[in-house]
This record gives structure tokens, C-alpha cells and sequence, in this order.
């Protein structure tokens, strides 16, 4: 995109401006919708409407909870280190948006179209650990130390099963580029990795099961890495108030809030990219059925946005399903469930894949 | 081992199960009520705010014996001989002005207990239950037909009429003395 | 060299979302393990006792109310009992089918919120919604037949302030069709979820003896398997006319006495409660619910201490009447604020988390401990 843009406008300033604005704007629209969308999720399954009063259905609930919020008096406590309590929420914000500069929105929309993609997106998301840690040190209060001492370790432990789930995945296509990993899935379906990929032939048949296997354990880690019930044990509100964020309140606390929900919408870009074929139509393109060549990304980007959806949607299910674990059961969960799990299937796929 | 694939495989199952349970409700109709929109017809022993019929009120103090929380003051002032007071609608005459009757609900406890004992059935508990304000003070009803000048002339009239009487009775008491020297 | 290490006292509380009203914990920590609990109560006190020797006798019953919120028709139903215990008088057989009924109904209000509630604090907030919508459904009920939905006054000395709403029964009968369902769902949903028995079996395990020399009672008891209901030991009221079996905790998910036996009793409660009221709702027999009303109450010079088995425990009223219209004394033995003491001894080398699961599965009402 950046490369399109350059040609266009001959410019670098403008087109880096655009490049990084344009998801910004996204982000911002995208953490709206969700945040309405979470509410009125978890309003449905709960036997309950949600917001109804602004607008309708309440669609304009978020908006004006960010008007809101703008207005809030931003309150720093006395004892807090203003400094690092100023940074945090930035840095976790900046962490999760970095994430979104390589993940191929559709063939022609992708920020930086480099070829360590997934290197790139594990290693800036974890900058969040480190703006989490300094909200919580920095809020000089207790549950908040607590809250951030959990996340730090959770964040830390689940990288590793969702570092092998890829390493497995990067192993059976042979690249670290998002944008080739979705391409090798073109067009149906049945291509997808998911269904054991492009490829037709015994391997295919044999490596269905453990990409689900491989599927579900990456959902699961992407879902405690973003810090969704039923890990949301750092800011497990019966327990910890609000964890982190607790000292935190307008704009600031709106930061960490709209950080979590970009999170859910890269985690999983990543999930569907890695499995479901990212932007790639699972029933062929109307464009190239009608030979309308402007259609294809249109539809690619259709095709992204809804199975990402799909996901943000069933992290909210379970959210709205599930009790929440407790700290050392977290650990347990990964490192005697996931990881023995994922290790067995990174062998069995290497082995499948060679053969 | 089995422990553990058992466990791994219940993890599972049982979100599953969940998920089922959570998806069902999500298509299932909402039972909230919105509620200054729309409001529930209330049942007909409702126990909301107390209404006072004051001229069925005979002031015999009853409901405010009653309560246990002390949130309604009355105070009533005797009639004269000659005034006539009327009755109440169940045929029971009126003997005293009620010159305060005051109920406070940010006191009151809605218990009921007040509307049992009165004798003309003129205190009872309505269906209005929207009446919060800004101020607590706003919250003291007055339930005298009475105003303040109309309460004190009945007050001064009845003190009037009683030192009279006092008089009156000092003056008997003095005639006897007089008439009985001994 | 060693270094020095302290550990962390945390203040929990009184204004925390799950320490169920204004309780406060102090808890030291060592990291996240508890070392002691020391928890601090009396943010609610509201002098009922006092109070009580104030009023006259019927005066009391709304304070009554106020105590266990959630349960304010058992609170009504343990005080009128002993009043009338006092006074000596009989009450007609339509009030005692009624009075059941409504406590029976009141149970399972009650332990709807320490479900829905026990749920939340676990981190489930659907439950909770599920819980709350079934419960509005009793609180209609209780409505329709007194007029209030959460502080009744509704049982009074000899008979009941109002007599039932016609619809009562029918409305009753439906509300057990439609509520028997939503208990198996509440099951699936919650109860046999893992996650949820990771955080609850094996966790704050109460065992019998110390459960005893506390003075523990009602489901938390019979978690640890002891069989103990009022209502079998010592009927009161008509309960021994019934057929119903007290849950115990089984130990079905790991040892007897731990959260998940304390919470599943009380989902198999809510069963027996049912089974009760099906019993009861087709005998009440005719009859006037005012007859037996005393006109005045003045109860013989006297002491009289009667328990009724509370939603939470054993629920005991003392009352000394010195011969007045008003108690001399009324002390009420709350369970809420007896098995509440168990706590720091549950609490001891689990984790910050546990302590809410331990507190939740308690369930206590900090109106009542405090009063």
C-alpha cells in the first residue's frame, strides 16, 4: 500500500501519513462497533437488551460514552509516578496498534508488506507487557501492582504456545510473510490451512486434525494474550477491582480500553490469516467470475473483516460464558496443557510435512 | 495420562456446553422491561406512597403509634362545642382540627403497619412511586387541609376557649369560696 | 545473603465488588498467598437490637426485614414464631400452609442470588442474569400477594398481613414449570463447567468437626456432609408434614467440604424447596389469615428462643419480655455473622482469588452479620 501510495503521490511524508492513518481510523470505527457490539452480545445472552436509549439499538452508546469520557477529569492519585502513569497507557496503545502495520487487510491493503510479518507482530505485542507493568507499578497502589504482576507472567507464558502453534504453521507453508500465507490459500475453502491446505494428496487428509488441534490451541493463547475471560485474571474485576487500570480513569482508562479491542481484532487477523485463509474468499471471487479487477480486493477485504469478526465475536461468547481461571491455573493451563500439546504437534506436522 | 487427556477433553466439552446454553439465549427474546417507556401494570396491593384522605381524618393518632420508623406527626387541636366537624364517610364523627399531619418518606419504611389500625380507612398506600427529589426536605408531605394562619386560629381559638373555661372555673371556684366561708 | 522480604497487607473492602456488601478483609499477603485474614465487619450496623426494645412487638417484624435482605419473609417467619411461642397462641392451619410456602419460595429467592452471585465472583456474569431474571419472577409472586418486593412485613404475629392474591397458586404452579428447566441449565452452564470446578473443588475445604466448633450452620454444614436442617431436626411450623431429603455435600468433585459442595447444596435445595411448595400448594385449606391476630400484644413476663432454618443457617431469636408491649430483649443468633468466623480458617495458604471463592461460597449478607 505504502509502495502504491509513494507511486501516487511521490511523496514519503504523505504517503506514511496515510498508511498510518488510514488504520488508525479503522481501529478507532472498528473499537465503536465492538465495543457496541460486546454489549449488546453480552445484553442477548444474558436475556437482557443492552443499551436501547441512544440511537437505534443504542448504536451511538460508545460515542457518547467517549464524549464522556473526553470530558472526564483526568485524575492522577497523589502518589503515583506521573510520569511512568502518563506513559503507560500510550505505550500499550501504540503496542497493540503497532501490530496492525502487517497484517494484509486484503491483497492491496496491507501497511507494510514485509517478509517477517509474523516475527513482527509476536515481538510488538509484547510491548504491551511492558506498558501494563508500568501502569500497574506506576498506579502505587496494590491491586494494580497485582493486576500488572499476573498479566507480565500470563502475557510472557502464553507467547510461547502461540510461538510454537506458528512455528508450526510457519514450518508447513515456509514463510513468515502474512501476506504469501494467505495467499497460498487462495480462493476455496477446502485450501484453506485449516483443512490442511493447498496441497491435494494423503498429507492433506492426515494433517486435518492436528490443524485443528493447532487452531484451537493458538485461539486459546491469543485469547489469554489479549487478556479475555476466562483469562482476564489481570484485571479480574471480583478479585482485583480492575486490575492494571484501576487507578485510571478517562481518556486514559479509554486507552487501555480501546488497546483491548484492537488487540481482539489482531489476534484474530492472525488466527484467520494463519487458518482460515485470511482475506481470501472461501467460494471463489465475484470479480473474476465478472472480470472486474477493482472487485477482487473489495471482496478480499469483505471476506477479512467478517471472519475476523466472526472471532472477535467468539472471544465475546466466551466471555460471556465462562468463569475465569485462577492465577496458577493459568500457568498450569499453558505450560502442562498448551505447550506439551503444541510441542506433540509441531512434531507431528514437521513429521507429515517432510514425508 | 488419562487424567489428563480426561481433562483436557472435559475443558472442552464442558465450554462447549456452555457456548450451546449462551448462543440458545442469545436468540431467545429479552426479558427487560424499558422501563420509563414502558411500565408493568403494578398489582393492586401495591406499597408505595401513602396517601392521606385528610377529611376522612378523625386524628386519632393511631398510625402514627404505629410506625415503627416515627415518620408521620400529627397534631390536632380539640373543636369548640359549638363548631360542627362533620363525619367521616364511614359515619364517625369528627372531634378534632387536624392542624399537622406530616409524613415524611424519606423516613418512611413502606412497612404497611400504618394503614392497618385507622379507624376510618383514610390513610392507605397508592401506586405512585416516581417522586425522588433533590431535596430531602421536599420529601415531607403535608397532609393538612389547614393552612398555617387557619392552623394557628384554631390553635389560639381552642386556647382562647380553654383559658375561658379555666376562668370560668377559677371564677365558679371563687364564688363557692366565697358564697361557704368557713 | 538473604534478602528481606515483608509481607503485604491488602485492604479488601468495604467498598470491593465481591466481598458482598461492606465487608472488610484484611489480608496479609506473601505474594499472592494468604498469610492471615482478618476481616472487619460492623460498616452496617444499624442497631437492630437496640432498636428492637424500643418498639412494640409488631413494630419489630419490618426491622426484622432488614437484617438478611434476601431473606427478609424467613427473618419474619423466625421472629412471629417466637412471638407467638411467647404468647402461646395457635395459628390456623391456612396461615401455616401459607407461612411455608412463602419461606420455601423466599429459600430459593435467596439462593438464587448466592448462586448468581458465587458465579460473578468465579468471573461468570451470565449465570448471575439467569439467577436474577428467575428470582424476579418470586419477587412478582411476593408482590402480588403483599405489595412489596424485597422488605414484605408480611408475616405477622398470628396470621399474615394480607391473605394470598387468587392467582397465587396458579401463578405459583407456573412459575415451578418454568423454573425446574432453568435449575438443569443453571447446572450445565455453571456448575459442571471446568473451569468453574478448578475454582471451587478442593478450594476452602471446611472440614466437619471445624465446622461444628465454629458453630457453622444451614447449606455451609452440609457441605461438609453433615445432614442438619431445622427443619427435620426440630420442625417447626408444619415441616414435618412434608417429604423432602437435605442435600449433603458428596465431596463429587473433590473432598468434602469444599466450595463446590457448599454451592451444589444449595442448587439441590432450591430442589427440595420446590418439592415443598408442590406439596403444600394444593392443601391450603380455607380460612381467615387475620383470625388470630391478637388485638394487643402483651406477652406474659417470660424468655422464649426459637430457630428457624434461614436460607444461610440457623436463624435464632431470643426475646425477653419483661411484660410490656415492648421486648425487653430480642438477640438474634444470625447465621450470616456465625459462619462468617470461619473464614480466616479457611482462607489460610490459598491465593488472593480463592478468598472470594471461599467468601462467596459462605454466602453471607453483611446486613446481617452486622444488623
Amino acid at each position: 500500500m505504502y509502495q502504491a501510495l509513494y507511486n501516487l503521490t511521490s511523496n514519503t511524508i504523505i504517503s506514511t501519513l496515510i498508511v498510518a492513518l488510514v488504520p488508525l481510523t479503522l481501529i478507532l470505527l472498528y473499537a465503536l462497533f465492538a465495543i457496541w457490539l460486546e454489549r449488546k452480545v453480552s445484553a442477548h445472552m444474558q436475556d437482557r437488551l443492552g443499551p436501547m436509549r441512544t440511537g437505534w439499538h443504542g448504536w451511538l452508546q460508545t460515542i457518547a460514552d467517549m464524549i464522556k469520557m473526553i470530558q472526564k477529569e483526568d485524575t492522577i492519585a497523589a502518589d503515583a509516578d506521573k510520569k511512568l502513569f502518563n506513559i503507560a497507557p500510550v505505550l500499550v496503545f501504540a503496542g497493540s496498534f503497532a501490530a496492525f502495520a502487517a497484517i494484509p487487510f486484503s491483497s492491496a491493503i496491507i501497511g507494510s508488506e514485509i517478509e517477517v510479518g509474523l516475527f513482527y507482530i509476536i515481538a510488538i505485542s509484547s510491548l504491551v507487557v511492558a506498558g501494563i507493568l508500568m501502569a500497574g507499578w506506576s498506579s502505587n497502589n496494590k491491586y494494580s501492582l497485582l493486576g500488572a504482576m499476573r498479566s507480565a507472567a500470563q502475557i510472557v507464558s502464553y507467547e510461547i504456545p502461540t510461538a510454537l502453534v506458528v512455528l508450526t504453521m510457519v514450518m508447513y507453508t515456509g514463510t513468515l510473510s502474512l501476506d504469501k500465507i494467505s495467499q497460498q490459500q487462495t480462493a476455496y475453502f477446502w485450501n484453506w490451512n485449516l483443512f490442511g491446505g493447498p496441497e491435494f494428496g494423503l498429507a492433506k487428509f492426515i494433517l486435518i486434525p492436528f490443524m485443528l488441534v493447532a487452531f484451537i490451541i493458538m485461539f486459546i493463547s491469543t485469547l489469554a494474550e489479549v487478556n479475555r475471560t476466562p483469562f482476564d485474571i489481570p484485571e479480574a474485576e471480583s478479585e482485583l477491582v480492575a486490575g492494571y487500570f484501576t487507578e485510571y480513569s478517562g481518556m486514559k482508562w479509554g486507552m487501555f480500553m480501546l488497546s483491548e479491542y484492537a488487540n481482539m481484532f489482531a489476534v484474530s487477523s492472525i488466527v484467520s490469516i494463519l487458518f482460515l485463509g485470511g482475506y481470501q474468499s472461501p467460494f471463489g471471487y465475484l470479480g473474476n467470475t465478472l472480470g472486474i479487477e477493482w472487485l477482487v480486493p473489495i471482496e478480499q477485504l469483505f471476506w477479512f473483516v467478517s471472519k475476523t469478526l466472526f472471532f472477535v465475536f467468539v472471544q465475546m461468547w466466551l466471555r460471556w460464558t465462562l468463569p475465569r481461571l485462577r492465577v496458577d491455573q493459568l500457568m498450569t493451563v499453558c505450560w502442562k496443557y498448551l505447550i506439551p500439546y503444541a510441542v506433540a504437534n509441531l512434531i507431528i506436522v514437521g513429521i507429515v510435512t517432510l514425508l | 495420562m488419562k487424567e489428563y487427556l480426561k481433562n483436557t477433553w472435559q475443558a472442552l466439552y464442558t465450554v462447549i456446553v456452555g457456548m450451546k446454553i449462551t448462543l440458545k439465549h442469545l436468540f431467545t427474546p429479552a426479558v427487560t422491561i424499558q422501563y420509563p417507556d414502558v411500565k408493568t401494570p403494578l398489582p393492586e396491593r401495591v406499597r408505595n406512597r401513602l396517601y392521606v384522605n385528610i377529611d376522612d381524618c378523625i386524628g386519632c393518632d393511631q398510625c402514627s403509634r404505629a410506625c415503627p420508623v416515627s415518620c408521620i406527626t400529627i397534631e390536632t387541636v380539640k373543636a369548640l362545642p359549638g363548631e360542627d366537624l362533620g363525619t367521616t364517610s364511614n359515619g364517625k364523627k369528627k372531634a378534632l382540627w387536624v392542624t399537622k399531619f406530616d409524613i415524611d418518606f424519606a423516613k418512611c419504611c413502606y412497612c404497611q403497619l400504618c394503614v392497618f389500625p385507622c379507624p376510618t380507612e383514610c390513610i392507605y398506600m397508592t401506586d405512585v412511586y416516581e417522586f425522588s427529589e433533590y431535596d430531602r426536605r421536599n420529601l415531607v408531605y403535608h397532609f393538612s387541609n389547614l393552612t398555617e394562619e387557619e392552623a394557628a386560629g384554631k390553635k389560639a381559638n381552642f386556647e382562647k376557649f380553654q383559658a375561658e373555661k379555666e376562668a370560668q372555673k377559677a371564677a365558679t371556684a371563687k364564688q363557692k369560696e366565697d358564697k361557704n366561708p368557713s | 545473603m538473604a534478602l528481606k522480604t515483608e509481607t503485604m497487607i491488602l485492604n479488601m473492602g468495604p467498598q470491593h465488588p465481591s466481598t458482598h456488601g461492606v465487608l472488610r478483609l484484611e489480608l496479609e499477603l506473601e505474594g499472592e498467598l494468604i498469610v492471615d485474614v482478618k476481616p472487619h465487619i460492623g460498616y452496617l450496623h444499624r442497631c437492630f437490637e437496640k432498636h428492637a426494645e424500643a418498639m412494640t412487638y409488631p413494630q419489630v417484624i419490618p426491622y426484622t426485614d432488614r437484617m438478611d435482605y434476601l431473606a427478609s419473609m424467613y427473618n419474619n417467619f423466625g421472629y412471629v414464631l417466637a412471638v407467638e411461642k411467647l404468647l402461646g397462641i395457635e395459628v390456623p392451619e391456612r396461615v401455616e400452609y401459607i407461612r411455608v410456602i412463602m419461606g420455601e419460595l423466599q429459600r430459593i429467592a435467596s439462593h438464587l442470588v448466592a448462586i448468581g452471585t458465587y458465579g460473578l465472583d468465579i468471573g461468570a456474569f451470565t449465570p448471575f442474569l439467569y439467577c436474577f431474571r428467575d428470582r424476579e419472577k418470586i419477587l412478582n409472586l411476593f408482590e402480588i400477594t403483599c405489595g412489596a418486593r424485597l422488605l414484605y412485613n408480611y408475616m405477622w404475629v398470628g396470621g399474615l398481613s394480607h391473605d394470598i392474591h387468587p392467582d397465587f397458586v396458579r401463578l405459583t404452579k407456573d412459575f415451578i414449570k418454568e423454573f425446574r428447566p432453568t435449575i438443569k441449565e443453571l447446572n450445565d452452564l455453571l456448575s459442571y463447567n471446568k473451569i468453574f470446578i478448578e475454582r471451587t473443588a478442593n478450594i476452602g475445604i471446611l472440614p466437619l468437626a471445624t465446622a461444628i466448633n465454629y458453630g457453622v450452620t444451614g447449606p455451609s454444614l452440609r457441605g461438609s456432609g453433615l445432614a442438619f436442617d431445622l427443619r427435620k431436626e426440630e420442625p417447626y411450623s408444619i415441616y414435618d408434614r412434608f417429604d423432602f431429603d437435605v442435600p449433603v455435600g458428596q465431596g463429587l468433585m473433590g473432598t468434602v467440604g469444599d466450595c463446590w459442595d457448599r454451592y451444589y447444596v444449595r442448587v439441590l435445595e432450591m430442589e427440595q424447596s420446590l418439592r415443598i411448595i408442590e406439596q403444600a400448594i394444593d392443601k391450603i385449606p380455607d380460612g381467615d389469615v387475620h383470625s388470630a391476630i391478637p388485638r394487643r400484644i402483651k406477652p406474659p413476663v417470660g424468655t422464649v428462643y426459637q430457630r428457624v432454618e434461614n436460607p444461610r443457617g440457623e436463624l435464632g431469636y431470643f426475646i425477653i419480655s419483661d411484660g410490656s408491649t415492648n421486648p425487653f430483649r430480642v438477640k438474634v443468633r444470625a447465621p450470616s455473622f456465625v459462619n462468617l468466623e470461619v473464614l480466616g480458617e479457611l482462607c489460610k495458604g490459598h491465593l488472593v482469588a480463592d478468598v472470594i471463592a471461599i467468601l462467596g461460597s459462605i454466602d453471607i449478607v453483611l446486613g446481617e452479620v452486622d444488623r
